[in-house]
């Protein structure tokens, strides 16, 4: 499990960016998580209420957005979005496709602050 | 009464960029320096370590330079096979950490000269999980399955199936005696990451070892070329 690691990265990036905008409290951090970032949302939140402690973010709160995975099919030349990760196809035509356009993301999208 | 006021602060930022800049930065330095950089992914016991062992010995037989990292939890005791290959190699001991990230290569490259070599092998630590998520600056990823793992395996590791460039498949010699379904073993992996080049062997009986040096020439040779 290496999603503490990714959210001691995460604390260090949101305590450094609320401090640069003077907040007085953090509220929230929104992540945004691929479904082939490689992390799993329950392991995240579970290392954030364990890792947040005796942080500025102790007690605000995580809100992780899951993005499913889209694919740009070149036999329908448009973006598809997969329901799941166990077939790389496009689920009209059935086409297989590398092309990967979302999915991948491990991004810190924003937080709320009080300032 | 004090006025509280909150906003949203747009951030932005890749959780794993301090990795992933480093990562980019090793890969123009891979390539300026005109070493070819692969980074062995599988589970626990695939064979990355026989196969590494094997390719050391026979890469420089034929006159190419080559060096391996090896990442462990804990022992050195696969730095010290391959070390007899007569390569140099080094260990990462990574502390209990399930996966190698950028730092970690690059620490480890301290003295050596990049320019010196033609193909540096980082064999991952054996986790089909963690190591998907770190680039190291490698020209190829590529994961190992072995025919005693079942069929379903890329299915059941779809991020690092998807996010390895070639597939190796290992112990062909043991595919009889374990019902080796190839079939269906070759299309989950093509269904997980269409068009992924696939290569079979036994390393520890010389089986499909020249089909694996020459992708690995052909690879270096087309990276070269670009």
């Amino acid at each position: 499990m290496h999603e503490l690691s990714i959210i001691l990265g995460v604390i260090e990036t949101v305590s450094e960016s609320a401090q640069a905008a003077n907040a007085k409290q953090i509220i929230a951090t929104y992540l945004r998580v691929g479904a082939l970032s490689g992390v799993v949302k329950d392991a995240l939140l579970f290392s954030f209420d364990l890792a947040s402690q005796d942080t500025p973010l102790a007690g605000s709160k995580l809100i992780v957005e899951e993005l499913p995975v889209v694919i740009h099919c070149h036999s329908c030349g448009e973006n598809k979005v997969l329901d799941g990760v166990q077939s790389f196809r496009c689920p009209v035509c059935h086409t297989p496709s590398a092309d990967i356009r979302q999915g991948k993301e491990l991004e810190i999208r924003s937080i709320e602050i009080e300032v | 009464m004090a006025v509280v006021t909150t906003r949203v602060l747009e951030v932005r930022k890749n959780v794993l960029n301090k990795n992933d800049e480093l990562a980019r930065d090793m890969r123009k330095t891979f390539e300026t320096a005109g070493v070819f950089v692969l980074n062995l992914v599988s589970s626990p016991g695939s064979g990355k370590t026989m196969l590494l062992e094997k390719t050391l010995a026979e890469l420089r037989q034929r006159g190419l330079r080559v060096a391996a990292l090896v990442g462990d939890l804990e022992t050195d005791n696969d730095a010290k096979r391959l070390a007899q290959s007569g390569a140099p190699v080094r260990q990462i001991k990574t502390d209990g950490r399930c996966h190698l990230e950028a730092t970690m290569i690059r620490t480890h490259l301290d003295g050596w000269s990049l320019d010196a070599l033609d193909f540096l092998f980082i064999e991952n630590v054996g986790n089909l999980v963690c190591p998907a998520s770190y680039d190291l600056g490698e020209a190829v990823r590529v994961a190992l399955l072995s025919v005693t793992e079942g069929e379903d395996k890329p299915l059941k590791y779809p991020t690092m199936f998807n996010s390895a460039d070639a597939a190796v498949i290992t112990k062909m010699d043991l595919a009889e005696a374990c019902e080796y379904d190839r079939e269906t073993a070759l299309r989950n992996i093509r269904e997980i990451r269409p068009s992924i080049e696939i290569v079979e062997l036994s390393a520890k009986r010389g089986l499909g070892m020249d089909a694996w040096l020459s992708f690995l020439e052909r690879k270096k040779r087309a990276a070269s070329l670009r």
